[in-house]
Protein backbone atom coordinates (compact mmCIF):
# COMPACT_ATOMS: atom_id res chain seq x y z
CA UNK A 1 0.00 0.00 0.00
CA UNK A 2 2.78 2.56 0.78
CA UNK A 3 5.73 0.91 -1.20
CA UNK A 4 8.93 3.73 -0.91
CA UNK A 5 7.99 5.50 -4.25
CA UNK A 6 11.88 6.96 -4.65
CA UNK A 7 13.60 3.66 -5.13
CA UNK A 8 12.92 2.29 -8.72
CA UNK A 9 15.42 3.60 -10.51
CA UNK A 10 19.00 4.74 -9.41
CA UNK A 11 18.80 8.46 -10.01
CA UNK A 12 15.86 9.45 -8.43
CA UNK A 13 16.39 11.40 -4.93
CA UNK A 14 14.33 11.06 -2.29
CA UNK A 15 12.97 13.80 -0.78
CA UNK A 16 15.43 13.11 2.41
CA UNK A 17 18.11 13.40 -0.16
CA UNK A 18 19.01 9.83 -0.17
CA UNK A 19 19.56 7.17 -3.26
CA UNK A 20 17.84 3.86 -2.24
CA UNK A 21 18.74 2.22 -5.00
CA UNK A 22 22.03 2.86 -4.37
CA UNK A 23 21.50 1.94 -0.74
CA UNK A 24 20.59 -1.22 -1.39
CA UNK A 25 23.31 -1.94 -3.62
CA UNK A 26 25.48 -0.52 -0.14
CA UNK A 27 23.06 -3.81 1.56
CA UNK A 28 24.34 -6.33 -1.13
CA UNK A 29 27.78 -6.14 0.35
CA UNK A 30 26.37 -6.62 3.71
CA UNK A 31 24.94 -9.90 2.58
CA UNK A 32 27.98 -11.83 0.99
CA UNK A 33 30.42 -13.76 3.38
CA UNK A 34 32.93 -11.77 5.35
CA UNK A 35 35.99 -10.48 3.87
CA UNK A 36 38.98 -8.88 5.87
CA UNK A 37 42.06 -7.01 5.02
CA UNK A 38 44.71 -5.35 7.09
CA UNK A 39 48.53 -3.54 6.10
CA UNK A 40 51.56 -2.92 8.43
CA UNK A 41 53.81 -0.77 6.74
CA UNK A 42 55.53 -3.95 4.54
CA UNK A 43 52.77 -5.94 4.09
CA UNK A 44 49.01 -6.51 3.47
CA UNK A 45 46.94 -9.37 4.15
CA UNK A 46 43.41 -10.34 2.66
CA UNK A 47 41.10 -12.88 4.55
CA UNK A 48 37.92 -14.20 3.21
CA UNK A 49 35.18 -17.03 4.43
CA UNK A 50 33.96 -19.33 2.50
CA UNK A 51 30.99 -20.33 1.94
CA UNK A 52 29.16 -23.13 -0.53
CA UNK A 53 25.82 -22.93 -1.09
CA UNK A 54 25.07 -26.33 -0.88
CA UNK A 55 26.73 -29.64 0.25
CA UNK A 56 27.31 -30.71 -3.27
CA UNK A 57 28.98 -27.43 -4.63
CA UNK A 58 32.48 -26.12 -4.07
CA UNK A 59 32.61 -22.32 -3.30
CA UNK A 60 32.97 -19.31 -4.86
CA UNK A 61 36.56 -17.77 -5.13
CA UNK A 62 36.52 -14.41 -2.69
CA UNK A 63 40.02 -13.22 -3.57
CA UNK A 64 41.73 -12.25 -7.03
CA UNK A 65 45.02 -11.40 -7.71
CA UNK A 66 45.09 -8.27 -10.09
CA UNK A 67 49.11 -8.53 -11.05
CA UNK A 68 51.83 -8.93 -9.27
CA UNK A 69 51.70 -6.19 -6.20
CA UNK A 70 47.91 -5.83 -6.14
CA UNK A 71 45.09 -8.12 -4.81
CA UNK A 72 41.19 -7.67 -4.30
CA UNK A 73 39.07 -9.47 -1.58
CA UNK A 74 35.20 -9.03 -2.44
CA UNK A 75 32.02 -9.11 -0.65
CA UNK A 76 29.01 -8.91 -2.06
CA UNK A 77 28.29 -10.34 -6.05
CA UNK A 78 30.57 -12.40 -6.80
CA UNK A 79 29.83 -11.92 -10.41
CA UNK A 80 30.02 -8.28 -10.40
CA UNK A 81 33.48 -8.56 -8.67
CA UNK A 82 34.73 -10.95 -11.06
CA UNK A 83 33.76 -8.30 -13.85
CA UNK A 84 35.76 -5.26 -11.62
CA UNK A 85 38.70 -7.97 -11.31
CA UNK A 86 38.87 -8.32 -15.28
CA UNK A 87 38.87 -4.13 -15.47
CA UNK A 88 41.79 -4.14 -12.72
CA UNK A 89 43.37 -6.70 -14.41
CA UNK A 90 43.17 -5.07 -17.35
CA UNK A 91 44.21 -1.53 -16.26
CA UNK A 92 47.63 -3.00 -14.93
CA UNK A 93 48.34 -4.57 -17.74
CA UNK A 94 48.26 -1.54 -20.01
CA UNK A 95 49.69 0.88 -17.87
CA UNK A 96 52.98 -2.30 -17.49
CA UNK A 97 52.68 -2.30 -21.29
CA UNK A 98 53.32 1.59 -21.47
CA UNK A 99 55.44 2.20 -18.70
CA UNK A 100 57.00 -1.24 -17.92
CA UNK A 101 56.21 -0.60 -14.41
CA UNK A 102 53.55 -1.31 -11.58
CA UNK A 103 50.35 1.00 -11.61
CA UNK A 104 49.93 2.85 -7.96
CA UNK A 105 47.55 1.23 -5.86
CA UNK A 106 45.68 4.72 -5.15
CA UNK A 107 45.49 5.66 -8.32
CA UNK A 108 43.86 2.42 -9.70
CA UNK A 109 41.51 2.61 -6.79
CA UNK A 110 40.35 5.89 -8.14
CA UNK A 111 39.64 4.93 -11.67
CA UNK A 112 37.86 1.89 -9.76
CA UNK A 113 36.04 4.36 -8.02
CA UNK A 114 34.93 6.57 -10.90
CA UNK A 115 33.60 3.63 -12.47
CA UNK A 116 31.37 2.43 -9.87
CA UNK A 117 30.17 6.22 -9.67
CA UNK A 118 29.13 6.40 -13.06
CA UNK A 119 26.55 3.15 -12.25
CA UNK A 120 24.74 6.20 -9.84
CA UNK A 121 24.10 8.30 -12.23
CA UNK A 122 22.78 7.07 -15.41
CA UNK A 123 19.49 5.75 -15.36
CA UNK A 124 19.99 2.85 -17.26
CA UNK A 125 22.26 1.30 -15.57
CA UNK A 126 22.41 -0.72 -11.89
CA UNK A 127 25.55 -0.06 -9.55
CA UNK A 128 27.59 -2.72 -9.08
CA UNK A 129 26.39 -4.93 -5.85
CA UNK A 130 30.27 -5.69 -5.06
CA UNK A 131 32.32 -4.35 -2.07
CA UNK A 132 36.40 -4.48 -3.08
CA UNK A 133 39.07 -4.82 -0.60
CA UNK A 134 42.44 -3.64 -2.51
CA UNK A 135 45.46 -4.34 -1.32
CA UNK A 136 48.72 -3.60 -2.75
CA UNK A 137 52.16 -2.09 -2.67
CA UNK A 138 53.68 0.48 -4.43
CA UNK A 139 56.71 3.38 -4.44
CA UNK A 140 54.29 4.81 -1.46
CA UNK A 141 54.31 1.77 0.44
CA UNK A 142 51.53 -0.79 1.53
CA UNK A 143 47.99 0.15 1.18
CA UNK A 144 44.39 -1.16 1.80
CA UNK A 145 41.46 0.46 0.34
CA UNK A 146 37.88 -0.22 0.64
CA UNK A 147 35.88 0.46 -2.42
CA UNK A 148 31.81 0.50 -2.40
CA UNK A 149 29.27 -0.02 -4.89
CA UNK A 150 28.34 4.03 -4.41
CA UNK A 151 31.55 5.31 -5.85
CA UNK A 152 33.25 6.09 -2.36
CA UNK A 153 36.83 4.89 -1.34
CA UNK A 154 38.53 4.80 1.69
CA UNK A 155 41.75 3.28 2.69
CA UNK A 156 42.11 1.75 6.11
CA UNK A 157 44.65 -0.11 8.21
CA UNK A 158 42.04 -2.81 8.50
CA UNK A 159 39.11 -3.29 7.76
CA UNK A 160 36.29 -5.93 7.04
CA UNK A 161 33.07 -6.29 5.15
CA UNK A 162 30.36 -8.40 4.45
CA UNK A 163 28.19 -10.61 6.84
CA UNK A 164 28.92 -10.34 10.81
CA UNK A 165 31.85 -8.38 10.32
CA UNK A 166 30.77 -6.31 12.74
CA UNK A 167 32.67 -8.70 14.88
CA UNK A 168 35.69 -8.54 13.07
CA UNK A 169 36.04 -5.01 12.90
CA UNK A 170 35.67 -4.80 16.93
CA UNK A 171 38.53 -7.06 16.59
CA UNK A 172 40.69 -4.94 14.23
CA UNK A 173 40.22 -1.94 16.17
CA UNK A 174 41.12 -3.05 19.45
CA UNK A 175 44.29 -4.22 17.81
CA UNK A 176 44.76 -2.32 14.90
CA UNK A 177 47.56 0.27 16.91
CA UNK A 178 50.06 -2.36 16.74
CA UNK A 179 49.62 -3.47 12.89
CA UNK A 180 51.89 -0.65 11.58
CA UNK A 181 55.18 -3.04 12.94
CA UNK A 182 53.84 -6.27 13.23
CA UNK A 183 55.56 -9.02 11.10
CA UNK A 184 54.13 -10.81 8.06
CA UNK A 185 53.02 -13.85 9.85
CA UNK A 186 51.69 -11.91 12.93
CA UNK A 187 49.27 -10.74 10.38
CA UNK A 188 48.16 -13.54 9.05
CA UNK A 189 47.75 -14.53 12.15
CA UNK A 190 45.66 -11.65 13.10
CA UNK A 191 43.61 -12.10 9.69
CA UNK A 192 43.01 -15.71 10.90
CA UNK A 193 41.49 -13.97 14.26
CA UNK A 194 39.58 -11.43 12.29
CA UNK A 195 37.68 -14.14 10.11
CA UNK A 196 37.21 -16.21 13.42
CA UNK A 197 35.34 -13.78 14.98
CA UNK A 198 32.87 -13.16 11.90
CA UNK A 199 31.90 -17.55 12.40
CA UNK A 200 30.24 -16.88 15.28
CA UNK A 201 31.19 -20.28 16.98
CA UNK A 202 31.51 -22.31 13.50
CA UNK A 203 35.35 -24.04 13.79
CA UNK A 204 37.76 -22.21 12.12
CA UNK A 205 39.29 -24.76 9.01
CA UNK A 206 41.66 -24.13 6.71
CA UNK A 207 38.92 -25.22 3.84
CA UNK A 208 36.38 -22.01 5.36
CA UNK A 209 38.59 -19.11 4.72
CA UNK A 210 40.98 -18.07 2.11
CA UNK A 211 44.00 -16.00 3.02
CA UNK A 212 46.09 -13.58 0.62
CA UNK A 213 49.55 -11.65 1.60
CA UNK A 214 51.09 -9.04 -0.89
CA UNK A 215 54.32 -7.34 0.75
CA UNK A 216 57.89 -6.16 0.28
CA UNK A 217 59.63 -9.29 -2.19
CA UNK A 218 56.58 -10.74 -1.73
CA UNK A 219 54.34 -10.86 -4.82
CA UNK A 220 50.70 -11.16 -4.37
CA UNK A 221 49.79 -14.39 -3.97
CA UNK A 222 47.14 -17.04 -1.92
CA UNK A 223 48.19 -18.71 0.40
CA UNK A 224 47.70 -22.82 0.01
CA UNK A 225 45.59 -24.56 2.34
CA UNK A 226 48.51 -26.17 4.26
CA UNK A 227 50.01 -23.20 5.34
CA UNK A 228 46.85 -21.87 6.14
CA UNK A 229 46.44 -24.89 8.68
CA UNK A 230 49.62 -24.86 10.11
CA UNK A 231 48.53 -21.10 11.31
CA UNK A 232 45.69 -21.97 12.46
CA UNK A 233 47.26 -25.05 14.97
CA UNK A 234 49.03 -22.43 16.24
CA UNK A 235 46.42 -20.13 17.23
CA UNK A 236 44.50 -22.85 18.73
CA UNK A 237 47.71 -23.59 20.81
CA UNK A 238 47.81 -19.98 21.84
CA UNK A 239 44.72 -19.96 22.59
CA UNK A 240 44.66 -23.07 24.82
CA UNK A 241 47.61 -21.84 26.59
CA UNK A 242 46.85 -20.24 30.10
CA UNK A 243 46.56 -16.38 30.31
CA UNK A 244 49.75 -15.77 32.21
CA UNK A 245 51.88 -17.59 30.15
CA UNK A 246 50.76 -15.99 26.88
CA UNK A 247 53.43 -13.61 26.29
CA UNK A 248 56.04 -16.79 26.71
CA UNK A 249 53.58 -19.03 23.92
CA UNK A 250 53.48 -16.10 21.24
CA UNK A 251 57.36 -16.20 21.28
CA UNK A 252 57.70 -19.94 20.97
CA UNK A 253 54.52 -19.79 18.33
CA UNK A 254 56.37 -17.58 16.80
CA UNK A 255 59.74 -19.78 16.23
CA UNK A 256 57.50 -22.90 15.05
CA UNK A 257 55.99 -20.54 12.28
CA UNK A 258 59.60 -19.66 11.44
CA UNK A 259 60.39 -23.13 11.37
CA UNK A 260 57.37 -24.39 9.59
CA UNK A 261 56.94 -21.60 7.06
CA UNK A 262 60.55 -21.31 5.98
CA UNK A 263 60.80 -17.77 6.81
CA UNK A 264 62.53 -15.37 9.10
CA UNK A 265 60.67 -13.92 11.83
CA UNK A 266 62.82 -11.22 11.50
CA UNK A 267 61.74 -7.74 11.30
CA UNK A 268 60.89 -7.33 7.84
CA UNK A 269 63.10 -4.12 6.05
CA UNK A 270 61.15 -0.74 5.84
CA UNK A 271 58.81 0.26 3.46
CA UNK A 272 59.72 2.75 0.68
CA UNK A 273 57.96 5.72 2.67
CA UNK A 274 59.48 4.40 6.02
CA UNK A 275 62.86 5.08 4.73
CA UNK A 276 63.01 8.74 5.33
CA UNK A 277 61.48 8.23 8.73
CA UNK A 278 64.74 5.96 10.23
CA UNK B 1 35.85 10.20 -62.81
CA UNK B 2 34.59 10.20 -59.73
CA UNK B 3 37.55 9.45 -56.98
CA UNK B 4 36.79 5.91 -55.09
CA UNK B 5 36.62 5.53 -51.48
CA UNK B 6 40.33 4.14 -50.15
CA UNK B 7 41.13 1.08 -49.41
CA UNK B 8 42.64 2.86 -46.45
CA UNK B 9 39.96 4.64 -45.42
CA UNK B 10 40.28 8.47 -43.70
CA UNK B 11 43.84 7.66 -44.15
CA UNK B 12 43.99 6.97 -47.26
CA UNK B 13 45.13 10.40 -48.63
CA UNK B 14 46.78 11.73 -45.48
CA UNK B 15 50.48 13.08 -46.24
CA UNK B 16 53.26 12.07 -44.29
CA UNK B 17 56.66 13.03 -43.62
CA UNK B 18 59.05 11.79 -45.60
CA UNK B 19 62.00 13.24 -44.92
CA UNK B 20 63.05 15.64 -41.68
CA UNK B 21 63.64 19.25 -42.79
CA UNK B 22 65.23 20.68 -39.97
CA UNK B 23 67.65 18.47 -38.24
CA UNK B 24 69.82 18.37 -34.71
CA UNK B 25 73.11 16.30 -35.31
CA UNK B 26 74.45 13.91 -32.18
CA UNK B 27 73.05 14.15 -28.71
CA UNK B 28 75.69 12.44 -26.08
CA UNK B 29 74.91 10.95 -22.53
CA UNK B 30 76.56 9.30 -19.68
CA UNK B 31 76.49 7.92 -16.16
CA UNK B 32 78.80 9.45 -13.47
CA UNK B 33 79.50 9.16 -10.01
CA UNK B 34 76.76 11.32 -9.03
CA UNK B 35 74.04 11.26 -11.86
CA UNK B 36 73.79 11.09 -15.33
CA UNK B 37 75.37 14.04 -17.94
CA UNK B 38 74.10 14.92 -21.64
CA UNK B 39 75.21 16.86 -24.15
CA UNK B 40 74.17 18.84 -27.43
CA UNK B 41 74.97 21.44 -29.71
CA UNK B 42 72.66 23.91 -30.69
CA UNK B 43 72.56 24.04 -34.10
CA UNK B 44 69.39 22.94 -35.91
CA UNK B 45 70.14 22.40 -39.70
CA UNK B 46 67.86 22.64 -42.40
CA UNK B 47 68.75 20.19 -45.11
CA UNK B 48 72.28 20.84 -44.68
CA UNK B 49 72.26 24.52 -44.34
CA UNK B 50 73.15 25.31 -40.75
CA UNK B 51 69.75 27.16 -40.60
CA UNK B 52 69.43 27.85 -36.81
CA UNK B 53 71.85 28.60 -34.28
CA UNK B 54 69.75 28.65 -31.06
CA UNK B 55 67.98 25.45 -30.65
CA UNK B 56 67.98 23.84 -27.38
CA UNK B 57 68.12 20.07 -27.82
CA UNK B 58 67.96 18.34 -24.23
CA UNK B 59 64.70 19.19 -21.88
CA UNK B 60 64.12 18.13 -18.50
CA UNK B 61 61.21 16.42 -17.99
CA UNK B 62 59.68 15.95 -14.36
CA UNK B 63 61.88 15.86 -11.52
CA UNK B 64 64.03 12.85 -12.37
CA UNK B 65 64.55 13.07 -16.42
CA UNK B 66 66.18 14.46 -18.95
CA UNK B 67 65.64 14.15 -22.95
CA UNK B 68 67.80 15.02 -25.81
CA UNK B 69 67.08 14.62 -29.35
CA UNK B 70 68.46 14.51 -32.27
CA UNK B 71 66.56 14.56 -35.96
CA UNK B 72 63.84 16.67 -36.42
CA UNK B 73 63.51 19.35 -34.38
CA UNK B 74 59.78 20.11 -34.75
CA UNK B 75 58.78 16.06 -34.07
CA UNK B 76 61.18 16.83 -31.01
CA UNK B 77 58.67 19.50 -30.09
CA UNK B 78 55.86 17.61 -30.18
CA UNK B 79 57.28 14.83 -28.30
CA UNK B 80 57.77 17.52 -25.64
CA UNK B 81 54.01 18.34 -25.72
CA UNK B 82 53.40 15.02 -25.09
CA UNK B 83 55.81 14.62 -22.14
CA UNK B 84 54.90 17.79 -20.88
CA UNK B 85 51.31 16.78 -20.81
CA UNK B 86 51.91 13.31 -19.23
CA UNK B 87 53.89 14.88 -16.56
CA UNK B 88 51.17 17.43 -16.06
CA UNK B 89 48.58 14.44 -15.40
CA UNK B 90 51.09 12.68 -13.26
CA UNK B 91 51.84 16.03 -11.01
CA UNK B 92 47.55 16.32 -11.13
CA UNK B 93 47.15 12.92 -8.94
CA UNK B 94 49.62 14.20 -6.24
CA UNK B 95 50.49 11.35 -4.65
CA UNK B 96 53.30 10.44 -3.49
CA UNK B 97 54.04 8.36 -6.70
CA UNK B 98 55.56 9.45 -10.08
CA UNK B 99 56.81 9.03 -13.34
CA UNK B 100 60.59 8.09 -13.10
CA UNK B 101 63.31 7.66 -16.43
CA UNK B 102 62.66 4.21 -17.03
CA UNK B 103 58.74 4.76 -17.43
CA UNK B 104 59.51 8.04 -19.21
CA UNK B 105 61.83 5.82 -21.42
CA UNK B 106 59.00 3.05 -21.93
CA UNK B 107 56.47 5.69 -22.53
CA UNK B 108 58.74 6.65 -25.72
CA UNK B 109 59.95 3.84 -26.98
CA UNK B 110 55.51 2.64 -27.36
CA UNK B 111 55.02 6.15 -29.15
CA UNK B 112 58.45 5.74 -31.21
CA UNK B 113 57.09 2.54 -32.52
CA UNK B 114 53.43 3.55 -32.58
CA UNK B 115 54.38 5.80 -34.92
CA UNK B 116 56.59 3.84 -37.11
CA UNK B 117 53.94 1.01 -36.94
CA UNK B 118 51.06 4.23 -39.28
CA UNK B 119 54.57 4.84 -41.42
CA UNK B 120 54.64 8.25 -40.13
CA UNK B 121 57.96 8.02 -37.91
CA UNK B 122 59.00 10.78 -35.20
CA UNK B 123 61.77 11.36 -37.53
CA UNK B 124 64.60 11.53 -33.83
CA UNK B 125 66.71 9.84 -32.11
CA UNK B 126 65.77 10.28 -28.47
CA UNK B 127 68.26 9.78 -25.58
CA UNK B 128 66.73 9.63 -21.56
CA UNK B 129 68.35 10.01 -18.62
CA UNK B 130 68.01 10.25 -15.19
CA UNK B 131 68.05 9.31 -11.64
CA UNK B 132 65.13 8.27 -9.42
CA UNK B 133 65.63 6.87 -5.58
CA UNK B 134 69.44 6.23 -5.81
CA UNK B 135 68.91 4.71 -9.35
CA UNK B 136 70.87 6.75 -12.55
CA UNK B 137 69.30 5.41 -15.60
CA UNK B 138 70.31 5.96 -19.43
CA UNK B 139 68.73 4.89 -22.49
CA UNK B 140 68.05 5.43 -25.59
CA UNK B 141 64.99 5.23 -28.68
CA UNK B 142 65.25 5.64 -32.57
CA UNK B 143 63.00 6.68 -35.04
CA UNK B 144 61.63 2.85 -35.29
CA UNK B 145 61.13 2.16 -31.89
CA UNK B 146 64.18 0.09 -30.92
CA UNK B 147 65.19 0.93 -27.41
CA UNK B 148 68.49 -0.11 -25.14
CA UNK B 149 69.83 1.11 -22.04
CA UNK B 150 73.50 1.50 -21.73
CA UNK B 151 75.92 3.14 -19.53
CA UNK B 152 77.00 5.64 -22.11
CA UNK B 153 75.19 6.29 -25.35
CA UNK B 154 75.85 8.63 -28.65
CA UNK B 155 73.08 9.41 -31.21
CA UNK B 156 73.74 9.97 -35.09
CA UNK B 157 77.44 10.42 -35.67
CA UNK B 158 78.43 10.23 -32.16
CA UNK B 159 77.50 6.38 -32.47
CA UNK B 160 80.53 6.32 -34.59
CA UNK B 161 82.60 8.92 -33.69
CA UNK B 162 82.13 9.42 -29.91
CA UNK B 163 81.39 5.97 -28.51
CA UNK B 164 84.47 4.64 -29.36
CA UNK B 165 86.17 7.57 -27.49
CA UNK B 166 83.51 7.02 -24.39
CA UNK B 167 84.37 2.95 -24.39
CA UNK B 168 87.58 3.34 -24.04
CA UNK B 169 87.78 6.34 -20.86
CA UNK B 170 84.30 6.24 -19.70
CA UNK B 171 83.84 4.64 -16.14
CA UNK B 172 80.60 5.07 -14.01
CA UNK B 173 82.18 6.43 -10.63
CA UNK B 174 83.77 9.17 -13.03
CA UNK B 175 84.16 12.64 -11.00
CA UNK B 176 82.24 14.98 -12.40
CA UNK B 177 85.01 17.45 -14.27
CA UNK B 178 86.30 14.35 -15.58
CA UNK B 179 83.06 13.46 -16.86
CA UNK B 180 82.61 16.59 -18.15
CA UNK B 181 86.15 16.84 -19.98
CA UNK B 182 85.38 13.57 -21.81
CA UNK B 183 81.87 14.70 -22.84
CA UNK B 184 84.18 17.89 -24.25
CA UNK B 185 86.49 16.04 -25.79
CA UNK B 186 83.57 13.90 -27.66
CA UNK B 187 82.20 16.83 -28.68
CA UNK B 188 85.16 18.35 -30.42
CA UNK B 189 86.12 15.43 -32.25
CA UNK B 190 82.33 15.79 -33.79
CA UNK B 191 82.78 19.32 -34.58
CA UNK B 192 86.21 18.83 -36.48
CA UNK B 193 84.31 15.70 -38.35
CA UNK B 194 80.86 16.18 -38.61
CA UNK B 195 79.82 18.82 -40.81
CA UNK B 196 76.41 19.73 -38.95
CA UNK B 197 77.83 20.41 -35.78
CA UNK B 198 78.45 23.88 -34.35
CA UNK B 199 80.69 25.30 -31.90
CA UNK B 200 77.58 26.29 -29.28
CA UNK B 201 77.13 23.63 -26.81
CA UNK B 202 74.84 22.90 -23.63
CA UNK B 203 75.45 20.26 -21.16
CA UNK B 204 72.41 19.08 -18.82
CA UNK B 205 73.33 17.09 -15.65
CA UNK B 206 70.83 15.60 -13.22
CA UNK B 207 71.33 13.98 -9.78
CA UNK B 208 69.37 13.26 -7.24
CA UNK B 209 68.76 17.17 -6.54
CA UNK B 210 67.60 18.18 -9.85
CA UNK B 211 68.29 19.06 -13.18
CA UNK B 212 70.85 21.94 -14.01
CA UNK B 213 71.47 22.96 -17.95
CA UNK B 214 74.46 25.07 -18.42
CA UNK B 215 74.47 28.01 -20.54
CA UNK B 216 75.41 28.22 -24.22
CA UNK B 217 79.26 27.85 -24.52
CA UNK B 218 82.12 27.25 -27.52
CA UNK B 219 85.12 25.04 -27.54
CA UNK B 220 88.42 25.69 -27.70
CA UNK B 221 89.51 24.66 -31.41
CA UNK B 222 92.77 24.18 -32.94
CA UNK B 223 92.99 23.63 -37.10
CA UNK B 224 96.81 23.51 -37.37
CA UNK B 225 96.93 19.49 -37.22
CA UNK B 226 98.50 18.00 -40.06
CA UNK B 227 95.23 15.54 -40.45
CA UNK B 228 93.45 19.37 -41.28
CA UNK B 229 95.88 20.44 -44.20
CA UNK B 230 95.59 19.37 -47.76
CA UNK B 231 91.72 17.48 -46.57
CA UNK B 232 91.50 16.41 -50.48
CA UNK B 233 94.77 14.28 -50.15
CA UNK B 234 94.07 10.97 -50.68
CA UNK B 235 90.53 11.72 -51.72
CA UNK B 236 90.35 14.09 -55.11
CA UNK B 237 87.20 14.30 -57.19
CA UNK B 238 87.33 13.45 -61.03
CA UNK B 239 87.47 17.72 -61.34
Amino acid sequence: MFRNQYDTDVTTWSPAGRLFQVEYAMEAVKQGSAAIGLRSKTHVVLASVNKSNSELSSHQKKIFKIDNHIGVAIAGLTADGRVLSKYLRSECINYSFTYESPLAVGRLVVQLADKAQVCTQRSWKRPYGVGLLVAGLDESGAHLYYNCPSGNYFEYQAFAIGSRSQSAKTYLERKFESFSNSSRDDLIKDALFAIKETLQGEKLTSSICTVAVVGLEEDFHILDQKTIQEFIELLEIREEAPVQEEAGQEEAGQEEAGAAMQEDAEVPPPAPMDIGDL
Amino acid sequence: MERIEGLLGPEDNKSHTLSPYVTGTSVLGLKYKDGVLMAADMGGSYGSTLRYKNVERVKPVGKHSLVGASGEISDFQEIMRYLDELILYDNMWDDDNSLGPKEIHNYLTRVMYNRRNKFDPLWNSLVVGGVKNGKKYLGTVSMLGVHYEDDHIATGFGNHLARPILRAEHSNDMSYEDAVKLLEKCMLVLLYRDRSAINKLQISNITEEGVTISQPYSLKTFWGLSAFKDPTKGAQGSW
